[in-house]
């Protein structure tokens, strides 16, 4: 784009009154304010598809290769883990709390994974942005615990037996409890669960002082279960819980892993396959991954920065071939030769 | 129904108290309603009563899915700032009601003179007013200083009139002694109050001892009314008859009908058709998210639904998108609207190059809704005098009882023929010229210096006592009822027994005066032809007079023609009789005062004929010219003479000269000779529609009269099919009919004049536009716009309305796109969501995105300049585009529509997919989300604007970086929803190559259709752009498709073939610059009328009609 011309003030010369004439009140006043007129001129639009085309390339590329470089092994086993015999019927597996819900599960290390290594549990078809599971938390009783009134918007999970539930809503009250151990060769690894959870909410979202009281006492069980005796600000099970996903399908950071995986590694997972999902037909997948300065993998940028690229200078290129094949009508020198024709088609 | 004012009444008085005191108050509220009543008018608006019913719908927890404070915060900011101003506006009126209330007037009260507040007059009070004094309430004069009881007042605050009237003690009075005056007593029966200024018809009847016990009759002229000034006069006395808000300038005190663009019309137009859509997605929503509810959500578990819903559960989820689509109508559009409405009306006043420098006037725009329909203008409608005219009446040629005089630059005061007439004292000629200094109302002054100094309520009157002063007839003095003339030396004294005025109906004054010498009676007429030839005595011959007329109308100037009769005694007693009864009567008085006239004036004897000249205005021809070029018809309405509105029109390029132009005339007396005359016309008119030639009509009152009564129909079609018009003659309730006429055809109508007799017309129309001119300010006063001179017309429409359609068919449009947007993504989002009505947004952000950061960068839209100012004066076919709506319509917005819900699926697409998995934290992908809308938001500006200035900059870039810091300051805050949040954004590379990728994927492909269309398929306004900027060689826009007119426009709800079918070829209308043709009537016009003698034989035939 060109910048035409500076200040259009060619009238304002004929003026005959000198009142401070140079002042920008004036010049806003007479709206003669000195202005850039762009003209799309097409040697400005195409450059500018091109360099965006040119810009855009090496950083999908460069954004794909953070991407690729991430290692991750995704295992689902929501449906594996169901003994045989409750394939059928899935739901009253789950249901049932006398049955035992160990599973174990193999994963092989396909390449070499550097630590960290962030273990996430992946939910799929699960609305955790649902109208009314969204809402239905107390951010005062989080913080203050039974001191906070301020509970109405738990419902329907604010009391239970009369008594206050702290912490109180449907998000605490379907608490993941699936749990992990993962064991390479005969050595288990250590997991750190250790600050999975941001500080902020820690430190200023979940009181210190504030401990479960009267959770999962109902009739009604939804999902885990709370230590009493832990404040709530180092449940980080729970503050990860809380922080409601945007999406269906959506992962939680379970933990780390603080030592390499080689390649060809065999790991065996013991797992207790405590959550419902077979109700409303949701998988769980385990995920293993390292990170990258992108975080983890997700290949969609560095697509999408090279599909917009390259349309970018397809764009300009074909632009370009207008350019020569039609003239252009405005162009300084064929302004004269215009016909009429021209200007009403 | 009649009230009785008692004179110096007491409180024992039947009416005491009766009547209400002299309290002005034009206060809308008081203290106590206020609130209410301001909510009420506010509620009484469509837009207003949606925002409350979707407010209060957020007040039930269950459905809202934001915070209530998203929509109360901005309807109670939008609710508190029209307030505010309504409440500061009230206030100042408050202010200025008290000082006026307060001010200190001199009463009598028992007898005794008293000083009190002037808001404690009561009707029946005398009141006393000295010189320069405001009149406090409605008077009936009863004693002034003059022995003759003559008073002069002010009356421009009423009127607008600058000119000083004469009012005069009734004749009851007359006598008084001072001291009596103030034991005064008696009775005024008057009508209740009303707003007529310039009509009272009431009686006075004094008690014993005062004089007789006769009925004498009050007229306006006996009265002072409230606001005038007392001028001249030492002291003046009254009775207070109207008080307070009852008087007659407090009656007529009205709240105008507030006008509507047709932009605004648009605009509501497209919220209606935003609301159909918004009503439907709701309903289509609603019923998805049930059936979701029903056979998903209940398997889900953890959402908990109960089993039984209570009975309001299906409406639950309806309600819920109906607030979370409830921002698709911008509730900042109104308020955004209000503000660059007055900015543009601001820039109006403040123009330099729209000051009449002559008379230091600005223009002012006193509507200041409106400034967008300028753009829009489709016709003009014009008065003649003072409009196109100065206004500034030069006596310049005459003819004397068949003598033409005049010398050969056409003055007849430098010509020997008549000096030496004169010199000789050749009994016609002084006549002639005592008619020209006495039958008039000018009250001759004498200024400190010892020179005379007229003040005359006409200009033609002045221009005759100024001509008649340099031919040796000076008017000297004017002494109550006795006028002293000085003739070369001889000092001739007159009184002057009755004054019959001029009405416009009468079109004629006369003046009865008796010759103190002699004591003759006489009675000078003047008056236009057709008012005054017809009533000459049988004997005479008129024959030349008519030709002197024709021929002067001819040359352009205006003619009055002078007469004079002798009376008899007994025959004025007589006649004096009748008069001063119906000067007395209470019903039809005007009327009647009328018939008794017309018995006095007959059997003229004429005297001769004046001709005065009314200079063209500078810049006339090249204003219309430039004006009809872009494409607007201008109608001339006039109430002058036939001859001389066509010789005006010619001389200023009003219709063009044979060949190309040609001239219809409709005529006739009777409504079969009009209608087959309007056939006629019609027929030459609808075959010359698709010539390019220059036909115009020409109607006369009369026959308009006839046309608007009886062939409504096919005068219609005329008015759609012709470009030009002119009609003379006419009424001021005629031209606001054709207005009427233009209007129900569905086109913007512009009405410009200056004087009383254009109010109507201006009123009517769409935009009235009044030349605060000589004929004093009730045009400017009730018209939209007030200019100096006709020529600011021309950049009033071309600049001022054009940019301001321009900037707010933006500005409308982008806050539809900038709400749909941000509302797309909303729905698009209850898809992934379970179709539960969750707002990704929070209430926060969502608040501030409507009112703040959105708001903020359109604003400075009012700077924006798609072309220079001199490239459309250059180019004003250009407007073109304007008049036909074709930057605000369906279409367009369409695009706008389009936009948006590309824009929506770009944020919406990106976002979810960069920010999946680990990621998909609910606040983080909501700020991802709005920051992408900021960002897009803030390029769509940038790639709409035309012209960048330094405050664009500022509010686009400004705006961006506000964004950032307002959201880091809420982030900082740990109790907020978003704490951490926009710190922790910030620092992911991820989120800036996100915000980078939804730029250039949702701007890239808005660029190149936008270039393509730019460049291989420009607009003309894109061409001039062009042209302008690169600095090529301008070039000739050609035609603008013609036939788009057609198409655009909405066939008139009129049942006439063809309708809007004028011809809209826009060639250049003359082949010969504007400038060479600005010579007053010389030349070539002459020829054309010439050849055009069927035009006058006809209208001398109109005449002897008469």
């Amino acid at each position: 784009m060109e910048i035409a011309s500076g200040p259009s003030t060619d009238s304002s010369a004929a003026r005959t009154i000198p009142i401070d004439s140079s002042s920008i009140l004036y010049e806003f006043k007479q709206q003669n304010l000195p202005a850039c007129k762009p003209v799309l001129k097409p040697s400005y639009v195409i450059t500018t598809f091109l360099l965006l085309g040119f810009i855009f390339l090496p950083i999908g590329l460069t954004t794909l290769c953070a991407s690729r470089t991430v290692v991750e092994i995704v295992d689902r086993y929501d449906s594996e883990c169901v003994p045989g015999a409750f394939r059928g019927n899935k739901v009253s597996f789950i249901k049932d709390s006398s049955l035992p819900k160990n599973c174990s599960r193999i994963l092989k290390v396909r390449k070499h994974m550097k630590a960290p290594i962030y273990i996430y549990y992946q939910l799929d078809n699960y609305y955790q942005n649902h109208r009314r599971y969204v809402k239905s938390k107390s951010d005062q009783q989080l913080l203050h615990g039974l001191n906070s009134s301020n509970t109405g918007s738990c419902e329907p999970e604010e009391s239970n037996n009369g008594l206050p539930v702290v912490p109180c809503g449907l998000i605490a009250w379907s608490l993941f409890n699936d749990t992990y151990t993962l064991i390479r060769g005969t050595k288990k690894l250590s997991i750190n669960r250790k600050n999975i959870a941001w500080k902020s909410d820690r430190d200023s979202k979940f009181g210190k002082q504030v401990y479960p009281h009267n959770f999962q006492n109902g009739t009604l069980i939804g999902g885990g279960k709370l230590d009493p005796n832990i404040p709530l600000s180092d449940q980080e099970d729970l503050i990860v819980w809380m922080r409601t996903a945007a999406f269906p399908s959506f992962r939680k950071l379970y933990g780390r892993i603080e030592e390499d995986l080689k390649a060809d590694d065999v790991i065996v997972v013991h797992l207790m396959n405590n959550y419902n999902t077979y109700s409303f037909g949701g998988k769980k997948k385990l995920v293993l991954s390292t990170s990258s300065w992108l975080g983890g993998r997700n290949d969609f940028l560095g697509v999408a920065y090279i599909s917009v690229g390259g349309s970018s200078i397809i764009l300009s290129i074909v632009f370009l071939l207008f350019h020569i094949k039609i003239p252009r009508p405005y162009m300084g020198k064929t302004l004269s030769s215009l016909s009429r024709k021209d200007v009403s088609s | 129904m009649k009230r009785f004012v008692y004179i110096n009444d007491d409180e024992s008085s039947p009416t005491h108290g009766l009547y209400c005191d002299n309290r002005i108050s034009n206060r809308k509220y008081t203290l106590f309603n206020f609130l209410p009543k301001n909510l009420m008018e506010q509620f009484s608006r469509f837009m207003n009563q949606y925002f409350l019913l979707i407010a209060c719908l957020q007040l039930w927890s269950l459905i809202t899915p934001v915070n209530p404070a998203s929509t109360w915060g901005p309807l109670i900011f939008i609710f508190a700032v029209s307030a505010t101003k309504e409440a500061w506006d009230d206030y100042n009126r408050y202010l200025s009601d008290k000082t006026a209330n307060e001010k200190q007037v001199w009463i009598v009260r028992k007898g005794i003179k008293q000083h009190i507040q002037a808001q404690d007059i009561c009707v029946g009070n005398l009141v006393w007013l000295r010189e320069n004094d405001e009149v406090p309430c409605d008077l009936v004069l009863i004693g002034t200083s003059d022995p003759q009881g003559l008073c002069y007042v002010e009356t421009a605050a009423l009127d607008g009139e600058i000119d000083l009237k004469t009012r005069v003690i009734p004749s009851a009075c007359t006598g008084i002694d001072f001291e009596l005056l103030h034991k005064i007593k008696g009775v005024i029966e008057c009508p209740n109050p009303d707003k007529d200024i310039r009509r009272l018809d009431a009686n006075l009847r004094l008690f014993p001892p005062f004089i007789d016990n006769d009925v004498c009759p009050l007229t306006i002229k006996n009265t002072i009314l409230q606001s005038c000034y007392l001028r001249n006069t030492e002291w003046a006395c009254g009775v207070a008859v109207y008080t307070g808000n009852e008087t007659k300038l407090g009656m007529s005190r009205g709240i105008p009908e507030p006008k509507l663009t047709a932009m605004d019309a648009m605009i509501d137009k497209l919220t209606g058709a935003i609301f159909v859509f918004q009503i439907v997605v709701v309903i289509v929503l609603g019923i998805a998210g049930n059936v979701w509810k029903d056979t998903e959500a209940r398997k889900q578990w953890y959402v908990l639904y109960p089993d039984n819903d209570p009975w309001y559960e299906l409406l639950v989820i309806p309600l819920r998108f109906e607030l979370l689509c409830s921002i698709m109508i911008p509730i900042s559009i109104k308020v955004s609207l209000d503000l660059v409405k007055s900015l543009y009306a601001k820039f109006i006043d403040w123009d330099r190059e729209m000051i009449d420098l002559e008379t230091d006037t600005p223009s002012h725009a006193t509507n200041t809704a409106i400034s967008e329909d300028l753009g829009q203008v489709e016709y003009i409608l014009t008065d003649k005098t003072g409009t196109l005219t100065e206004n500034k009446m030069v006596f310049k040629i005459c003819c004397i009882s068949g003598n033409f005089y005049g010398n050969e630059a056409g003055d007849a005061s430098k010509d020997k023929r008549l000096l030496n007439a004169i010199s000789s004292g050749s009994p016609d000629v002084v006549r002639f010229l005592t008619v020209m200094a006495i039958c008039n109302t000018v009250i001759p002054v004498r200024s400190k210096t010892g020179d005379i100094v007229y003040k005359a309520q006409s200009q033609d009157e002045d221009a005759l006592v100024h001509a008649a002063a340099k031919l040796n007839m000076v008017l000297t003095n004017k002494n109550g009822n006795i006028l002293e003339l000085r003739f070369n030396t001889l000092a001739i004294q007159y009184e002057v027994l009755e004054t019959l005025e001029f009405t416009s109906d009468r079109k004629r004054m006369s003046v009865v005066v008796r010759d103190c010498q002699n004591g003759n009676i006489l009675l000078l007429s003047k008056g236009a032809d057709e008012a005054i030839l017809p009533c000459a005595s049988a004997g005479q011959q008129t024959r030349i007079f008519n030709e002197a007329v024709e021929q002067y109308s001819q040359l352009g100037l205006r003619t009055l023609c002078l007469a004079w009769r002798e009376l008899k005694e007994d025959e004025y007693e007589e006649w004096s009789f009748m008069f001063r009864e119906a000067n007395s009567t209470l019903v039809d008085r005007e009327w009647r005062i009328a018939e008794v006239c017309q018995r006095l004036e007959k059997d003229l004897e004429v005297l001769g004929v004046t001709a005065i000249e009314d200079r063209l205005q500078d810049g006339v021809p090249e204003t219309i010219y430039t004006l009809r070029k872009a494409g607007i018809n201008f109608w001339m309405l006039t109430g002058d003479k036939q001859n001389t509105a066509i010789q005006i029109a010619l001389s200023c390029n009003f219709i063009s000269p044979e060949p190309k132009g040609q001239l219809l005339l409709i005529d006739g007396k009777t409504e079969e000779e009009v209608g087959r005359s309007l056939e006629r016309v019609l027929l030459t008119m609808r075959t010359t529609a698709s010539e390019p030639k220059d036909v115009a009509f020409v109607i006369d009152g009369w026959a308009l009269e006839i046309a608007l009564k009886h062939y409504w129909k096919a005068f219609t079609e005329l008015a759609i099919l012709s470009r030009t018009a002119i009609c003379c003659r006419v009424t001021p309730s005629q031209k606001a009919q054709l207005v009427q006429i233009l209007k129900s055809c569905d086109y913007r109508t512009l009405a410009i004049g200056d004087g009383g007799n254009d109010v109507r017309m201006i009123q009517q129309a769409d935009i009235g536009v009044g030349i605060s001119g000589r004929e004093g300010l009730q045009a400017a006063r009730a018209a939209d716009y007030s200019i100096g001179r006709f020529r600011f017309l021309r950049r009033l429409i071309l600049v001022h309305g054009r940019y301001s359609y321009n900037r707010t068919a933006f500005l409308s449009q982008y806050s539809f796109y900038k709400s749909l947007l941000i509302c797309f993504i909303q729905i698009f989002f209850s898809f992934i969501s379970g179709v539960s009505g969750t707002s990704l947004f929070n209430s926060v952000s969502l608040m501030a995105y409507n009112v703040f950061y959105t708001s903020i960068p359109v604003l400075v839209s009012v700077l924006d300049k798609d072309l220079s100012e001199e490239t459309v004066m250059q180019h004003p076919q250009i407007l073109f585009y304007c008049q036909a709506g074709r930057l605000l319509n369906p279409s367009t917005f369409a695009g706008w529509f389009g936009r948006s819900l590309f824009h929506a699926v770009v944020v919406f697409v990106i976002s979810i997919h960069a920010y999946a998995f680990e990621k998909s934290e609910m606040e983080e992908v909501g700020m991802v989300a709005l920051s992408g809308c900021i960002w897009l938001q803030a390029f769509v500006v940038t790639l709409e604007t035309n012209s960048f200035t330094i405050l664009q900059h500022l509010a686009i870039w400004g705006n961006l970086i506000a964004f950032y810091v307002i959201n880091w300051i809420v982030c900082a805050i740990p109790s907020s929803g978003m704490y951490t949040i926009m710190f922790r954004l910030c620092r992911q590379p991820s989120y800036w190559l996100t915000i980078l990728l939804m730029v250039a994927a949702g701007m890239g492909p808005i660029l190149a259709i936008k270039y393509f269309r730019y460049t291989y398929r420009p607009s003309k306004i894109n061409t001039l752009q062009q042209a302008e900027r690169l600095g090529g060689r301008f070039l000739s826009l050609g035609n603008i498709e013609p036939q788009q007119r057609l198409i655009e426009k909405e066939v008139a709800p009129l049942s006439i073939t063809q309708p809007k079918n004028r011809n809209p070829v826009y060639e250049p209308l003359l082949s010969d610059s504007p400038s060479t043709r600005r010579s007053f009537g010389q030349g070539t016009p002459f020829d054309f009328f010439q050849s055009q003698s069927r035009l006058s034989s006809s209208y001398s035939r109109n005449c002897k009609d008469n």
